[in-house]
């Protein structure tokens, strides 16, 4: 479908009612220089459920995930038109707090990117850039949030060796380990097991399961089994637009859109 | 298509890669055979030399005699043949104030015969190089003492010890006492100079007075030692019979190398070795030891690397981290690599105008005026020929750094800031760590650079006999104004600028080898650290 005929035809995506947002994206419009990677989103995040964003590649489910942290703060070229709020504050206001913002909206890559440090060093780094340094609060936090990450029993003897010296998937594990570590309201992940083997997917998958008692977390996902696995809401993108949001369960049985039909099964994509 | 490529069995071969892997195969085999061929040239000829080799005794057909160390044997050319030998030799003969040379050539065919005798002495002396005969007599005053080996060592012994206090004396409580004076003398000229207060000049004089009486004392002092150590002379038998009289305080070590066994011979060789490593030149450098330069090379080094790295380091940081990635960026970073590949004379010449007659000419102004017109920090010395060619190393730094910086990957910059950190903890706590091993060879790159330089510090500084070392026991105790010693342009000066080219060049090679080895001692050090903080941080992604 040409972007021109989806603009006239859907000006408003079909999203659900949610009750009890975190995040509310209102308006949401971005540039990367002259190019618009984002067009009008409005969607919002409910508290404590797994939201899944689902989308052919390149239509802006990064760009977007990183709105919600102010990652793309980081690349000159960005311009950012509409509200991204969290608990009802506008956090691209001038006076918002980034630094606060990020240790409230937690953020797991696609490529495990485990600093040049610890295992130990790691988990901790989060506290001690908040200038939290009692041996105490930080042996509590690793233990917590190794167990979280369920990798507690596979590093718990070598804390103090190189993380670069894990599996790719125990690293992957123990940058959410690191992200939980600062007890975040709301969790990002990119694509965070598109590197990693079926197993170790499965061990993050499982994660996740255990993780969303507690935490929001919002998910780019290529995989629709994966995303129907873990997802309660799933929110799909084509060329930078919110097409269709709704339960997983509604989103991959009875789509409203055949686009999104189209794309979940797999026909197109 | 097909027929193009397949045009016979020189393309089959070409197609199978196996010529390429050749030609890079030999060409990294020319590279090490180069590198391997340097280094053995230098320890072939530079590890030699201290080793005492036996005295030849010669006996010419026409009855004169020569005495001394083989040093060197040639073909002669068919050519200028005048006798039937075919080799001749060349002979150490030493006693210079007799025989006016150290060397004798000498054609095979006119030696009637040639022997060791056991009794054949080599002194080294201080001055004048190397004596070789026979001892004679041994006297202490007017008197004739026994005449045995052990008595001429126990004189040596003596004498040795009575020089080192001498030198102890002449450097450090008359250099001491001169200080002092000087600085007197300065602060008189100031006074007088200013409000001329009689009183305080009156002070002045009494102090320095009492400074010349100290000086006196030494003085005397001086002089009973040294009356001390002239009683003892050697009467020495040349091998052409003439005897003559030495001093033994002049002597620095005698041995009998015909008469020496393996064990002995090792033993002279480490004393020479130590001497060598551990004194102060002698002879206008071609002679004892190159501490000053070995202290001043490795100390020139520190400071440059003091100044060149974290200057480097912080240059790349803001180039790679905090500047806009732009048109001026890039000029920036050629301008930068083309830097690192101005002739270093270049440098030379900057630092001279900069630093000395810039920067120093005015310290003196402001902080020495009173010893002007001498300059302190208006000339050449350790501390600006550091900082040139800190100068010099400063762009090989950043671009390693910077390299090292973008070897960081940009999610794990990412992943800090997403965690809350500011832009200055990330660098410090992320990004320089994992960059410190790529750091640490840009380091070590530096300290090759900077420990192999010589042209721009022969106009900043470096200068062929430093009377004192830049670090001492006298308060600031780092004397950064001071000239210094370096073993790369004592090499050349050895080699190339001393009287007696042909006995220092074994000395030439035996300096470029200690040089080598300790240019190759300060990067095992850093590729020591290197490893362990690879270690430390895992992986090959650092
Ligand atoms: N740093 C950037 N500069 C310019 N364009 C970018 C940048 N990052 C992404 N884009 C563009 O924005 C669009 C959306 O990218 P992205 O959010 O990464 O898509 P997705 O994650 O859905 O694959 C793409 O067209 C991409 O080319
Ligand atoms: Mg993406």
């Amino acid at each position: 479908m040409a972007e021109a005929e989806l603009a006239n035809t859907r000006s408003e995506a079909i999203v659900p009612d949610i009750q009890n947002p975190i995040v509310t994206v209102s308006n949401l419009s971005l540039y990367y220089g002259e190019t618009q990677a984002l067009f009008d989103i409005d969607m919002q995040i409910p508290e404590h459920r797994v939201t899944a964003l689902i989308g052919p590649s390149g239509c802006g489910k990064s760009t977007l995930l990183r709105c919600m942290n102010r990652l793309n703060d980081l690349i000159d070229s960005v311009r950012i038109k509409g509200v991204v709020e969290i608990d009802n504050d506008d956090i691209y206001n001038s006076g918002y707090d980034v630094i606060s913002l990020r240790r409230q909206v937690g953020m797991v890559f696609q490529k495990s990117n485990p600093f040049p440090k610890s295992i130990y060093e790691n988990l901790v780094y989060g506290l001690r850039i908040a200038g939290e340094n009692r041996r105490a609060v930080l042996d509590e936090v690793v233990e917590r949030s190794l167990q979280a990450a369920a990798l507690w029993d596979e590093v718990k003897d070598r804390l103090d060796e190189s993380a670069l010296g894990l599996s790719g998937g125990q690293q992957q594990r123990l940058c959410i380990a690191r992200a939980i570590a600062v007890e975040p309201a709301v969790i990002l992940m990119d694509e965070p097991c598109s590197a990693l083997d079926p197993i170790a997917t499965g061990r993050i998958e499982e994660t996740i399961e255990e993780l969303k008692k507690q935490y929001t977390i919002v998910i780019v996902t290529h995989n629709m089994q994966q995303a129907s696995r873990i997802s309660d809401y799933t929110a799909f993108f084509y060329l930078g637009r919110l097409i269709e949001m709704a339960e997983t369960s509604e989103m991959f049985t009875n789509p409203q859109l055949e686009q999104t039909e189209d794309y979940v099964t797999g026909r197109f994509g | 298509m097909k027929n193009l490529l397949n045009r016979g069995p020189s393309a089959q071969v070409w197609k199978t890669g196996v010529p390429f892997i050749w030609l890079t195969g030999s060409a990294l085999a020319l590279c090490l055979l180069m590198i391997t061929g340097l280094v053995a040239l230098v320890m072939y000829n530079g590890t030699g030399f201290f080793w005492p080799s036996d005295i030849e005794a010669v006996i010419f057909k026409d009855g004169r005699k020569a005495m001394g160390q083989r040093w060197d044997k040639q073909e002669i050319p068919a050519s200028n043949r005048t006798g039937s030998g075919q080799f001749r030799i060349q002979l150490k003969v030493g006693n210079r104030d007799v025989y006016g040379s150290d060397f004798q050539w000498i054609d095979e065919s006119d030696i009637q015969s040639t022997d060791y005798p056991v009794d054949a002495v080599v002194f080294e002396r201080r001055e004048w190089g190397n004596f070789y005969g026979f001892v004679e007599a041994l006297y202490e005053g007017e008197n004739r003492v026994s005449n045995t080996w052990d008595v001429l060592q126990a004189q040596l012994d003596k004498t040795r010890e009575r020089h080192e206090q001498i030198r102890q004396i002449e450097k450090d409580a008359i250099g001491d006492l001169n200080r002092q004076i000087e600085s007197l003398r300065l602060k008189k000229r100031e006074i007088e100079f200013g409000d001329g207060n009689a009183d305080e000049i009156d002070a002045i004089d009494r102090e320095s007075r009492s400074y010349w009486e100290a000086y006196e004392r030494l003085a005397d002092q001086l002089a009973q030692l040294r009356a001390a150590n002239e009683i003892y002379r050697i009467d020495v038998r040349l091998i052409g019979g003439e005897v003559r009289q030495i001093a033994t305080a002049d002597v620095v070590r005698a041995y009998r190398p015909n008469r020496l066994g393996m064990l002995g011979k090792t033993s002279v060789y480490l004393s020479r070795v130590g001497e060598f490593l551990f004194d102060e030149p002698r002879e206008s450098n071609t002679e004892g030891g190159v501490f000053p330069a070995i202290f001043g090379t490795v100390m020139m080094v520190f400071l440059m690397s003091l100044a060149a790295v974290p200057f480097g380091i912080l240059a790349a940081l803001y180039l790679r981290e905090y500047a806009r990635q732009g048109i001026l960026v890039r000029v920036i970073r050629i301008a930068v690599n083309n830097l690192a590949g101005v002739p270093s004379i270049v440098f030379g010449m900057f630092g001279l105008g900069f630093f000395v007659y810039g920067i120093g000419g005015s310290i003196d102004q402001f902080f020495f005026s009173e010893a002007l017109p001498a300059p302190t920090y208006g000339t050449g010395g350790i501390l600006w020929a550091s900082l040139t060619l800190a100068l010099l190393t400063v762009p090989v730094m950043i671009v390693s750094a910077e390299e090292a910086l973008s070897a960081v990957p940009s999610d794990v910059r990412a992943g800090s800031l997403a965690l809350g950190a500011t832009k200055l903890q990330t660098i410090l706590r992320v990004v320089l760590p994992g960059a410190l091993p790529g750091i640490l060879t840009g380091i070590i790159l530096v300290i090759a650079r900077g420990a192999g330089e010589v042209a721009p510090l022969m106009i900043t500084g470096v200068v062929k006999l430093a009377p004192a070392l830049p670090v001492d026991g006298i308060w600031p105790f780092f004397h950064l104004e001071r000239k210094f010693m370096h073993l790369g342009f004592h090499i050349y000066d050895v080699g190339f600028q001393s009287p007696n080219v042909e006995a220092a060049r074994p000395m030439v090679y035996t300096t470029t080898l200690l040089l080598m080895g300790i240019v190759l001692a300060l990067n095992l050090v850093a590729i020591l650290v290197r490893n362990r903080l690879r270690k430390r941080f895992g992986g090959a992604t650092f």
